[in-house]
Parts: C-alpha cells; sequence; structure tokens
C-alpha cells in the first residue's frame, strides 16, 4: 500500500501571534513552527497501516524551504521519502489552491491512500483534502478515527456529532482526513533521525507540475485580520498567587454567588 | 441570473437537524439587508413531512429532491443532488451551519464549480452591499473578514451557535419537488449504521462545579494538582481534547464539541487556550473562570475572572484557600 501523507507547518500552538503594520496578516518573523496536530496524527496512521500492511509512506508539505523540517521530522518518524512543493506561486494560496497543487503532485505520484488532518490550527479551513479528492476524481471521507482495509478497499469510521459514529465502505484509492487523538504519536529515535538524512526529498515547482494560474487565482480575500471583539467583560485578578486564590474564592462566594 | 439565497436543510431520517435552522435565521437577515429571498432545499427520501416543517418558516420555497440513492447520507450522492438543484434554480448564495455533514460534502460540492468553500464563519457585516464574513483563525485567537471572489454562486457556512434558530421568523412556504438524474456509479461510499460506542461513564452535564484541565498542564504527572483542586473544592474533573487524547484523563471526561456540552454554576478552566471546539461545550457555564498564562488566549473572551499567570503557582494557592474555605 503507498500512502501520501500531507502536512502542514504551522506556528507552534503556544505562539504570541502580532498582526503586521498593514493589518493584512501576522508577523512571521521570530516565529517557531510545528506540524499540525491533526496531520501528525494523520503521518501515524500512515505509518501504523504501512506496518500492518507493508508498502510505503511518503511525506508531502507545501510550503518555502521551512516546511523542510516538517518533512524531515516526519522521515526521522519513519516516512520514507518526501516531496516538498515549493514555489512563490504557492505563496498565501487558500485551500482551492493548496488542493489543486496537492492533486496534481499526488496525481503524479500515485498511490492508494491520501491522507490529511482535518483542519490546520492556521487557517482552519477543513477543506484542503476534500477538494483534492474532488480534483483527482477520487472518493472521501473526513474526520476519520479508525481505518480498515478489506479486499474492497476501505472501512473507516467516522465521526458524528452528539457521540454518533459511522463506518464507511469505499473503494480505494481514497483520501481520508484524520480526526486527531485517533493513535499514540510516535517520537523520531535517533537512529530515525540519522535513517532520514539518507532518504529523499523531492522538489516540485507548479511548471513541473503543469498548474496553471487561474487554478491558483484567490476564491476569497482577506479585508482584514484583528482581535476577536469581546462578549463579555472579564474581571481580571492580580497580585501574588496567595492573593490571586483568597481574592478568587471571595469572589466565587459573595459575587458570582457560587458556592 | 442569479438570484436569492438557498439554505441547506440537514436531516436524518426525515428528521431536522435543529441546527439548520441557525442557517435559515442566517439567511433570513441576509437576504433582508441585501434585498434577496430566501429557499431551503432539503435532499433524502420522504421528507415530505420535514419539508412540511421547514416551510412553517418565512422561506418562499422549500425544495425537496427525493431519490433512492439519498436515502442515507454520502458526499458523492449530496454533491451530485445538490448541485443539480443549484443549476436549476440559480441561487446567488448558498447557506448552510457548519455541521459534521457540511464539512464533509460542501468543499466537494463547491470544487465541483471550481469553487471554494467560506466555512465556519462566526458572523457577517455588509460592504459595498454585499456580505463579507467573519471567520476565526489560529483556532480563535484572531479574527478575519473574507468576502468571496468571482462569480456567484458563492458557498458559505456559520459555525453552530452563530445564530438562534429558534428566532427564525415564521412564515408560509410552497414546497415544491426537484428532479435530479443521480449516476449510482458515481456513489463510492458505502455507509454503514450510526451507533454510539458504549455510553460514557460519566455525565458531567449535571455536576454544578467542574475544574478542567488543558495542555497547560503539560504532563500527565501534574494532572494531579488539578485533582486535588477539584476534590477541594467538591467539583467534577474535566479536560480539553488533547488531555483525553494522551490518555492523561479518560475520554469520557471530555468537553467540547465531540465531548461533552456542560452549563455548570462554575467552569473553572486551567491551562487550556479556548480553541473553538472546547468553548462550543462550555460556553453556557453560568461563571466561568480562567487560568492561563496567555493573557491573549481566547479562553479570556468568555472568561468572567481571568487570572494570567503561572497555574502551577496559582492551582496550590486556591486548593489551599478552597480548604480554607471548607472549614
Amino acid at each position: 500500500m503507498k500512502i501520501i501523507v500531507c502536512l502542514k507547518q504551522v506556528p507552534k500552538n503556544d505562539s504570541v501571534l502580532r498582526i503586521n503594520e498593514q493589518g493584512t496578516w501576522i508577523q512571521d518573523r521570530d516565529l517557531t513552527y510545528e506540524i499540525n496536530e491533526s496531520d501528525a496524527y494523520g503521518l501515524e496512521a500512515a505509518l501504523q497501516l504501512k506496518e500492518k500492511h507493508g508498502g510505503e509512506v511518503i511525506a508531502l508539505s507545501l510550503g518555502p524551504a521551512r516546511v523542510q523540517s516538517v518533512i524531515k521530522e516526519a522521515l526521522a518518524r519513519g516516512a520514507d521519502r518526501g516531496i516538498h512543493l515549493e514555489d512563490t506561486a504557492f505563496d498565501n494560496l487558500d485551500a482551492y489552491g493548496i488542493g489543486t497543487a496537492i492533486a496534481a503532485a499526488t496525481k503524479a505520484e500515485g498511490f492508494d491512500l491520501l491522507l490529511t488532518g482535518l483542519q490546520s490550527d492556521d487557517y482552519g479551513f477543513a477543506q484542503t483534502g476534500v477538494i483534492a479528492a474532488e480534483l483527482l476524481g477520487l472518493p472521501h471521507t473526513t474526520i476519520v478515527m479508525d481505518v480498515e482495509l478489506n479486499d474492497a478497499g476501505l472501512r473507516v469510521k467516522r465521526e458524528l456529532e452528539n457521540g454518533f459514529f459511522q463506518w464507511v465502505n469505499m473503494p480505494a484509492p481514497a483520501v481520508l482526513t484524520i480526526q486527531s487523538g485517533i493513535n499514540t504519536l510516535r517520537y523520531a529515535t535517533l537512529k530515525g533521525i540519522m535513517a532520514a538524512k539518507k532518504k529523499e526529498i523531492k522538489k516540485l515547482d507548479a511548471a513541473t507540475l503543469g498548474i496553471d494560474a487561474a487554478s491558483l487565482a484567490p476564491r476569497m480575500e482577506f479585508r482584514r485580520i484583528y482581535l476577536p471583539q469581546k462578549n463579555k467583560q472579564t474581571q481580571f485578578i492580580e497580585g501574588s498567587a496567595g492573593d490571586i486564590a483568597a481574592k478568587l474564592i471571595d469572589k466565587l462566594k459573595n459575587e458570582a454567588r457560587v458556592f | 441570473m442569479a438570484n436569492g439565497i438557498i439554505v441547506f436543510i440537514e436531516h436524518v431520517d426525515g428528521k431536522v437537524n435543529r441546527a439548520s435552522y441557525e442557517a435559515v435565521k442566517a439567511a433570513q437577515l441576509i437576504g433582508s439587508e441585501t434585498g434577496q429571498e430566501v429557499s431551503a432545499v432539503l435532499l433524502g427520501q420522504a421528507v415530505g413531512d420535514a419539508a412540511a416543517e421547514v416551510a412553517s418558516k418565512k422561506v418562499k420555497t422549500v425544495y425537496t429532491v427525493e431519490n433512492e440513492w439519498l436515502k442515507k447520507y454520502t458526499a458523492d450522492a449530496y454533491t451530485q443532488a445538490f448541485r443539480q438543484v443549484i443549476e436549476q434554480v440559480q441561487p446567488a448564495l448558498v447557506l448552510m451551519t457548519h455541521t459534521y455533514e457540511v464539512r464533509d460534502f460542501a468543499p466537494k460540492l463547491a470544487a465541483s464549480m471550481k469553487k471554494i468553500l467560506l466555512g465556519d464563519n462566526i458572523g457577517y457585516k455588509i460592504e459595498d452591499g454585499k456580505p463579507v464574513f467573519t471567520r476565526q483563525v489560529f483556532q480563535g485567537k484572531l479574527a478575519v473578514d473574507v468576502a468571496p471572489v468571482g462569480d456567484d454562486p458563492h458557498f458559505v457556512s456559520f459555525q453552530i451557535g452563530t445564530f438562534r434558530g429558534d428566532e427564525s421568523e415564521a412564515g408560509q412556504a410552497e414546497i415544491k419537488a426537484l428532479s435530479v438524474n443521480l449516476d449510482a456509479d458515481v456513489v463510492r461510499q458505502q455507509p454503514e449504521e450510526r451507533f454510539k460506542e458504549a455510553k460514557a461513564a460519566v455525565d458531567l452535564s449535571q455536576a454544578p462545579l467542574i475544574v478542567s484541565v488543558g495542555r497547560g498542564i503539560k504532563e500527565m504527572k501534574n494532572i494531579e494538582l488539578i485533582r486535588k483542586l477539584a476534590d477541594a473544592l467538591g467539583a467534577e474533573i474535566a479536560a480539553s481534547r488533547p488531555i483525553c487524547d494522551n490518555d492523561w484523563l479518560p475520554m469520557d471526561r471530555q468537553i467540547g464539541s465531540s465531548g461533552q456540552t456542560v452549563a455548570p454554576k462554575l467552569y473553572l478552566a486551567v491551562g487550556i487556550s479556548g480553541a473553538i471546539q472546547h468553548l462550543v461545550g462550555m460556553k453556557g457555564s453560568r461563571t466561568i473562570v480562567a487560568i492561563n498564562k496567555d493573557a491573549e488566549a481566547p479562553i479570556f473572551e468568555i472568561a468572567d475572572y481571568g487570572i494570567v499567570g503561572d497555574l502551577f503557582e496559582i492551582v496550590p494557592a486556591l486548593t489551599a484557600e478552597a480548604e480554607k474555605m471548607k472549614q
């Protein structure tokens, strides 16, 4: 089984974000990055499927040179090789543009299973994998909790709302978007890190993939970015830890009357 | 010439998902501000009763599409059918509530028309006579206003809870059946029955006091600090998703869109940044206290009392104070 897993590099979860002077996006200097959380679970799912059924895992990431660290991390955890989609034409794409680039690259590569996380922790579009599936003409399922292989293809467990789940059967090749927490993430071992140095990372750009400018054209326009408006007036309690504790208990008792 | 707003009505076996009425309300508001008529669409089999229910809302037409391939939801069949509805009705705007089902098919539907879904919005404003949508980025730390680009139709969904579905205006709509041609070969997903896992051992929905812990706790062994605080307050312990994903607390302690929804008298959030998936599970709490080292964490947007600081100093002090109160 040949599995391609898409990994997005996003600012670290606890990053302090500052809006740039133009008010168009965040300041990206000084940021540190990591693998998007649900994508990391997609990678782990791919590695576990390979361990069980054999085959190959390819880690794919789109972005500037810095995203190579995400691919290298995946190679160190056990992916066999990497694909890096790098082109200034890929800067600031919306989900349709990213889906277009991923579809073109994965079609050229060929695969049985294409995995993405269910959404990114930065833009949160939650649709890149689904768009790629549509452009590739392949079936998909979103918010997947478990993947089984059988003779007919795939049987995947889909998370629904209100505590419901549903198994869905599909032929392969297919595209799945993976829910966070469905497995236990592994860390890269020293041996894995050493082995990763010898693994191939193939770079591809828009021209090589035959992607035309029209398909990358933005389908949405960001008008402005800002701090969210508050719905509630928050009382901030300050002081030493002891002061804060005493003040909070007093307020909860006498003001909010929860005790 | 494209015109009007069409609202997607979700249902399971003919029972309408209440969240869909939030999109009806959104369409009524946007429709009245931009001078557009609102209609609704139901895809399924034997959806007459559901259509009659929706027709009691102030919309012009409720379209029904009945076909055996729509009996159970699949992304493939819904996309094919909905696309044909759009081609027949020619709406300017397709409005949906951002449920798991919409997340599953709407990006495919939009992409099949070379469009994008403007998904998971938390509001809108009218600029130059056209709606612009507000959505969260960086897990709620920042907000952006986005406008669709290109020709109609545009595809937009609103986060659950953005509008009050029960405040959608009543009226009387005509019900009109549309026919579509579904190519069975194109329906590749075969869904099995929906099911629930073994019933959660803990029902947190009735707990009056909840102490909830998030990523800020850093390590499993530190959960003990939170347990001591919960014990001192006589509260139940709960957690955000990453804590349960790591097995630091069992899954049935998880609050949020994929866990339990609670509305206690006191919700004390420790080291929880407040991603939207968590907030939807607890924002109805009467009093919310947040302890977090990041003053800009989204949890403070809904907190009544905020403490910006190191939880490893504040939680033990709070536990001591709570024990004092008990005596």
